[in-house]
Protein backbone atom coordinates (compact mmCIF):
# COMPACT_ATOMS: atom_id res chain seq x y z
CA UNK A 1 0.00 0.00 0.00
CA UNK A 2 2.73 2.47 1.01
CA UNK A 3 4.67 1.32 -2.03
CA UNK A 4 1.78 2.27 -4.26
CA UNK A 5 1.45 5.63 -2.49
CA UNK A 6 5.17 6.31 -2.78
CA UNK A 7 5.04 5.37 -6.43
CA UNK A 8 2.10 7.72 -6.91
CA UNK A 9 3.96 10.49 -5.07
CA UNK A 10 6.99 9.90 -7.27
CA UNK A 11 4.87 10.10 -10.38
CA UNK A 12 3.12 13.18 -9.04
CA UNK A 13 6.18 15.31 -9.80
CA UNK A 14 5.27 15.30 -13.47
CA UNK A 15 1.64 14.20 -13.76
CA UNK A 16 0.28 14.58 -10.14
CA UNK A 17 -1.73 11.44 -10.63
CA UNK A 18 -3.68 10.90 -7.41
CA UNK A 19 -5.13 14.41 -6.91
CA UNK A 20 -5.85 14.60 -10.63
CA UNK A 21 -7.76 11.33 -10.48
CA UNK A 22 -9.76 12.56 -7.47
CA UNK A 23 -10.64 15.77 -9.30
CA UNK A 24 -11.54 13.76 -12.38
CA UNK A 25 -13.80 11.41 -10.40
CA UNK A 26 -15.64 14.29 -8.71
CA UNK A 27 -16.11 16.28 -11.93
CA UNK A 28 -17.08 13.19 -13.94
CA UNK A 29 -19.81 12.19 -11.47
CA UNK A 30 -21.07 15.78 -11.29
CA UNK A 31 -21.05 16.15 -15.07
CA UNK A 32 -22.90 12.91 -15.77
CA UNK A 33 -25.49 13.67 -13.08
CA UNK A 34 -25.94 17.23 -14.36
CA UNK A 35 -26.21 16.04 -17.98
CA UNK A 36 -28.86 13.49 -17.00
CA UNK A 37 -30.79 16.17 -15.13
CA UNK A 38 -30.42 18.48 -18.12
CA UNK A 39 -32.14 16.06 -20.51
CA UNK A 40 -34.83 14.99 -18.03
CA UNK A 41 -35.77 18.12 -16.05
CA UNK A 42 -39.21 19.62 -16.63
CA UNK A 43 -38.06 23.18 -15.97
CA UNK A 44 -36.40 24.73 -19.00
CA UNK A 45 -34.40 27.34 -17.06
CA UNK A 46 -33.06 24.61 -14.78
CA UNK A 47 -31.93 22.75 -17.92
CA UNK A 48 -29.82 25.77 -18.92
CA UNK A 49 -28.33 25.94 -15.41
CA UNK A 50 -27.49 22.21 -15.42
CA UNK A 51 -25.79 22.83 -18.77
CA UNK A 52 -23.55 25.35 -16.95
CA UNK A 53 -22.40 22.57 -14.58
CA UNK A 54 -21.58 20.25 -17.48
CA UNK A 55 -19.69 22.93 -19.43
CA UNK A 56 -17.72 23.96 -16.34
CA UNK A 57 -16.82 20.31 -15.71
CA UNK A 58 -15.61 20.00 -19.30
CA UNK A 59 -13.39 23.04 -18.70
CA UNK A 60 -11.94 21.44 -15.57
CA UNK A 61 -11.21 18.31 -17.60
CA UNK A 62 -9.27 20.44 -20.10
CA UNK A 63 -7.21 21.73 -17.16
CA UNK A 64 -6.53 18.13 -16.08
CA UNK A 65 -5.35 17.40 -19.61
CA UNK A 66 -2.99 20.41 -19.32
CA UNK A 67 -4.76 22.31 -22.09
CA UNK A 68 -4.96 25.64 -20.27
CA UNK A 69 -5.78 27.81 -23.27
CA UNK A 70 -8.66 25.59 -24.39
CA UNK A 71 -9.96 25.57 -20.80
CA UNK A 72 -9.98 29.37 -20.58
CA UNK A 73 -11.64 29.59 -23.99
CA UNK A 74 -14.24 27.09 -22.80
CA UNK A 75 -15.02 29.17 -19.71
CA UNK A 76 -15.18 32.45 -21.65
CA UNK A 77 -17.07 31.30 -24.73
CA UNK A 78 -19.39 28.67 -23.29
CA UNK A 79 -20.07 29.87 -19.76
CA UNK A 80 -19.80 33.54 -20.66
CA UNK A 81 -21.53 33.73 -24.02
CA UNK A 82 -23.39 30.62 -25.11
CA UNK A 83 -25.28 30.01 -21.85
CA UNK A 84 -26.42 33.66 -21.84
CA UNK A 85 -27.51 33.21 -25.46
CA UNK A 86 -29.55 30.16 -24.42
CA UNK A 87 -31.19 32.09 -21.60
CA UNK A 88 -32.02 34.85 -24.11
CA UNK A 89 -33.54 32.23 -26.40
CA UNK A 90 -35.63 30.83 -23.56
CA UNK A 91 -36.92 34.28 -22.61
CA UNK A 92 -37.58 35.43 -26.20
CA UNK A 93 -39.60 32.34 -27.10
CA UNK A 94 -41.69 32.87 -23.95
CA UNK A 95 -41.04 29.34 -22.75
CA UNK A 96 -42.97 28.29 -19.65
CA UNK A 97 -40.72 29.43 -16.82
CA UNK A 98 -42.06 27.02 -14.21
CA UNK A 99 -42.50 23.26 -14.38
CA UNK A 100 -44.01 22.22 -17.67
CA UNK A 101 -45.07 18.79 -18.89
CA UNK A 102 -44.79 19.22 -22.64
CA UNK A 103 -40.99 19.55 -22.94
CA UNK A 104 -40.59 15.85 -23.72
CA UNK A 105 -42.12 13.63 -26.37
CA UNK A 106 -43.22 10.66 -24.26
CA UNK A 107 -43.59 8.35 -27.25
CA UNK A 108 -39.94 8.81 -28.24
CA UNK A 109 -38.57 8.21 -24.74
CA UNK A 110 -38.00 4.43 -25.26
CA UNK A 111 -36.44 5.08 -28.68
CA UNK A 112 -34.12 7.71 -27.20
CA UNK A 113 -33.11 5.45 -24.31
CA UNK A 114 -32.50 2.56 -26.73
CA UNK A 115 -30.37 4.64 -29.12
CA UNK A 116 -28.44 6.30 -26.28
CA UNK A 117 -27.68 3.07 -24.44
CA UNK A 118 -26.87 1.28 -27.69
CA UNK A 119 -24.42 3.98 -28.72
CA UNK A 120 -22.87 3.94 -25.25
CA UNK A 121 -22.45 0.16 -25.37
CA UNK A 122 -20.79 0.28 -28.79
CA UNK A 123 -18.50 3.17 -27.79
CA UNK A 124 -17.54 1.56 -24.49
CA UNK A 125 -16.76 -1.76 -26.15
CA UNK A 126 -14.69 -0.13 -28.89
CA UNK A 127 -12.78 2.11 -26.47
CA UNK A 128 -12.03 -0.65 -23.96
CA UNK A 129 -10.90 -2.96 -26.76
CA UNK A 130 -8.71 -0.32 -28.41
CA UNK A 131 -7.18 1.65 -25.55
CA UNK A 132 -7.47 -0.82 -22.66
CA UNK A 133 -5.39 0.51 -19.76
CA UNK A 134 -3.27 2.96 -21.73
CA UNK A 135 -1.74 5.69 -19.53
CA UNK A 136 -1.76 9.34 -20.49
CA UNK A 137 1.91 10.17 -21.11
CA UNK A 138 1.67 13.84 -22.16
CA UNK A 139 4.32 12.84 -24.71
CA UNK A 140 3.41 15.75 -26.93
CA UNK A 141 4.64 18.24 -24.34
CA UNK A 142 8.03 16.69 -23.62
CA UNK A 143 9.88 19.18 -25.78
CA UNK A 144 8.51 22.19 -23.89
CA UNK A 145 11.37 24.05 -22.22
CA UNK A 146 11.83 23.62 -18.46
CA UNK A 147 10.39 26.45 -16.37
CA UNK A 148 8.40 27.78 -19.28
CA UNK A 149 4.96 27.79 -17.66
CA UNK A 150 3.16 28.86 -20.82
CA UNK A 151 4.95 26.32 -22.99
CA UNK A 152 1.84 24.38 -23.97
CA UNK A 153 -0.05 27.49 -24.94
CA UNK A 154 2.99 28.44 -27.00
CA UNK A 155 2.82 25.10 -28.81
CA UNK A 156 -0.89 25.65 -29.50
CA UNK A 157 -0.37 29.18 -30.80
CA UNK A 158 2.49 28.00 -33.01
CA UNK A 159 0.13 25.40 -34.48
CA UNK A 160 -2.75 27.87 -34.99
CA UNK A 161 -0.65 30.57 -36.65
CA UNK A 162 1.58 28.15 -38.56
CA UNK A 163 0.16 24.87 -39.71
CA UNK A 164 -3.50 25.89 -39.31
CA UNK A 165 -3.36 29.52 -40.41
CA UNK A 166 -5.71 29.13 -43.39
CA UNK A 167 -8.39 27.17 -41.44
CA UNK A 168 -8.10 29.82 -38.69
CA UNK A 169 -8.85 32.59 -41.19
CA UNK A 170 -11.70 30.49 -42.58
CA UNK A 171 -13.17 30.29 -39.08
CA UNK A 172 -13.19 34.09 -38.84
CA UNK A 173 -15.00 34.30 -42.19
CA UNK A 174 -17.45 31.67 -40.95
CA UNK A 175 -18.12 33.65 -37.75
CA UNK A 176 -18.77 36.77 -39.83
CA UNK A 177 -21.16 34.83 -42.07
CA UNK A 178 -22.94 33.41 -39.02
CA UNK A 179 -23.22 36.90 -37.50
CA UNK A 180 -24.77 38.33 -40.67
CA UNK A 181 -26.98 35.27 -41.07
CA UNK A 182 -28.30 35.52 -37.52
CA UNK A 183 -29.09 39.22 -37.99
CA UNK A 184 -30.84 38.59 -41.33
CA UNK A 185 -32.86 35.73 -39.86
CA UNK A 186 -33.91 37.42 -36.63
CA UNK A 187 -34.66 40.98 -37.74
CA UNK A 188 -38.25 42.06 -38.14
CA UNK A 189 -39.37 43.78 -41.29
CA UNK B 1 -4.52 9.04 -15.46
CA UNK B 2 -5.76 6.67 -18.09
CA UNK B 3 -6.65 7.80 -21.56
CA UNK B 4 -9.83 5.75 -21.40
CA UNK B 5 -11.35 7.58 -18.43
CA UNK B 6 -11.66 10.73 -20.52
CA UNK B 7 -12.85 8.86 -23.61
CA UNK B 8 -15.50 6.94 -21.64
CA UNK B 9 -16.71 10.13 -19.93
CA UNK B 10 -17.10 11.76 -23.32
CA UNK B 11 -18.92 8.67 -24.65
CA UNK B 12 -21.39 8.91 -21.75
CA UNK B 13 -21.97 12.62 -22.39
CA UNK B 14 -22.40 11.93 -26.12
CA UNK B 15 -25.03 9.25 -25.45
CA UNK B 16 -26.91 11.54 -23.04
CA UNK B 17 -26.83 14.31 -25.67
CA UNK B 18 -28.24 11.97 -28.33
CA UNK B 19 -31.00 10.96 -25.92
CA UNK B 20 -31.80 14.65 -25.36
CA UNK B 21 -31.93 15.40 -29.09
CA UNK B 22 -34.34 12.51 -29.67
CA UNK B 23 -36.63 13.00 -26.69
CA UNK B 24 -36.88 16.79 -26.25
CA UNK B 25 -39.60 18.70 -28.09
CA UNK B 26 -38.58 22.27 -27.24
CA UNK B 27 -36.24 23.70 -29.90
CA UNK B 28 -33.96 25.45 -27.38
CA UNK B 29 -33.53 22.23 -25.40
CA UNK B 30 -32.60 20.35 -28.59
CA UNK B 31 -29.88 22.95 -29.25
CA UNK B 32 -28.62 22.51 -25.66
CA UNK B 33 -28.34 18.75 -26.20
CA UNK B 34 -26.36 19.40 -29.40
CA UNK B 35 -23.96 21.53 -27.32
CA UNK B 36 -23.51 18.54 -25.01
CA UNK B 37 -22.57 16.35 -28.00
CA UNK B 38 -20.09 18.94 -29.35
CA UNK B 39 -18.45 19.25 -25.92
CA UNK B 40 -18.03 15.51 -25.60
CA UNK B 41 -16.22 15.49 -28.95
CA UNK B 42 -13.94 18.28 -27.73
CA UNK B 43 -12.91 16.22 -24.69
CA UNK B 44 -11.75 13.51 -27.11
CA UNK B 45 -9.77 16.01 -29.19
CA UNK B 46 -7.97 17.41 -26.15
CA UNK B 47 -7.34 13.96 -24.64
CA UNK B 48 -5.68 12.76 -27.85
CA UNK B 49 -3.71 16.00 -28.17
CA UNK B 50 -1.62 14.87 -25.18
CA UNK B 51 -0.27 12.12 -27.44
CA UNK B 52 0.06 13.69 -30.84
CA UNK B 53 0.76 17.35 -30.32
CA UNK B 54 -1.22 20.56 -30.37
CA UNK B 55 -3.40 19.74 -33.40
CA UNK B 56 -6.09 18.28 -31.17
CA UNK B 57 -6.27 21.44 -29.08
CA UNK B 58 -6.44 23.55 -32.26
CA UNK B 59 -9.34 21.46 -33.53
CA UNK B 60 -11.06 21.79 -30.15
CA UNK B 61 -10.75 25.57 -30.45
CA UNK B 62 -12.18 25.44 -33.98
CA UNK B 63 -15.05 23.29 -32.71
CA UNK B 64 -15.77 25.83 -29.95
CA UNK B 65 -15.82 28.69 -32.48
CA UNK B 66 -18.07 26.78 -34.87
CA UNK B 67 -20.37 25.76 -31.99
CA UNK B 68 -20.75 29.44 -31.11
CA UNK B 69 -21.69 30.24 -34.72
CA UNK B 70 -24.07 27.28 -34.77
CA UNK B 71 -25.84 28.41 -31.61
CA UNK B 72 -26.20 31.94 -32.95
CA UNK B 73 -27.79 30.85 -36.22
CA UNK B 74 -29.76 28.04 -34.53
CA UNK B 75 -31.32 30.37 -31.98
CA UNK B 76 -32.17 32.85 -34.75
CA UNK B 77 -33.96 30.03 -36.62
CA UNK B 78 -35.80 28.95 -33.44
CA UNK B 79 -36.83 32.57 -32.87
CA UNK B 80 -38.14 32.79 -36.43
CA UNK B 81 -40.11 29.55 -35.98
CA UNK B 82 -41.59 30.96 -32.78
CA UNK B 83 -42.54 34.19 -34.53
CA UNK B 84 -44.28 32.33 -37.36
CA UNK B 85 -46.02 29.60 -35.38
CA UNK B 86 -46.21 30.83 -31.75
CA UNK B 87 -44.58 27.56 -30.68
CA UNK B 88 -41.10 26.01 -30.85
CA UNK B 89 -42.26 22.41 -30.60
CA UNK B 90 -40.02 20.64 -33.11
CA UNK B 91 -42.48 17.74 -33.41
CA UNK B 92 -45.07 20.08 -34.95
CA UNK B 93 -42.72 20.99 -37.80
CA UNK B 94 -43.82 18.09 -40.01
CA UNK B 95 -44.68 19.78 -43.32
CA UNK B 96 -42.16 17.54 -45.10
CA UNK B 97 -44.24 14.50 -44.16
CA UNK B 98 -46.34 13.38 -47.13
Amino acid sequence: MTGVLAQAAGASATTFDVPANVVFAVTAVAMVAAALRMVTTRNIVHAALWLVVVLGGVGLNYLLLQAEFVAITQFLVYLGAIVVLFLFGIMLTRAPLGVSDDLDNERQRPIGAFVGLGLLAVFAYALLETFGGEELTFAAYENVAEGNTNGRTQVVSDAIFGQYLVPFEMVSVLLLAALIGAIVLARRD
Amino acid sequence: MLLNQFLLLSAVLFAIGVYGVIVRRNGVLVLMSIELILNSVNINFVAFSTYWGASGQVFALFAIAIAAAEVGVGLAIVLLIYRNRRSIDVDELDELKG
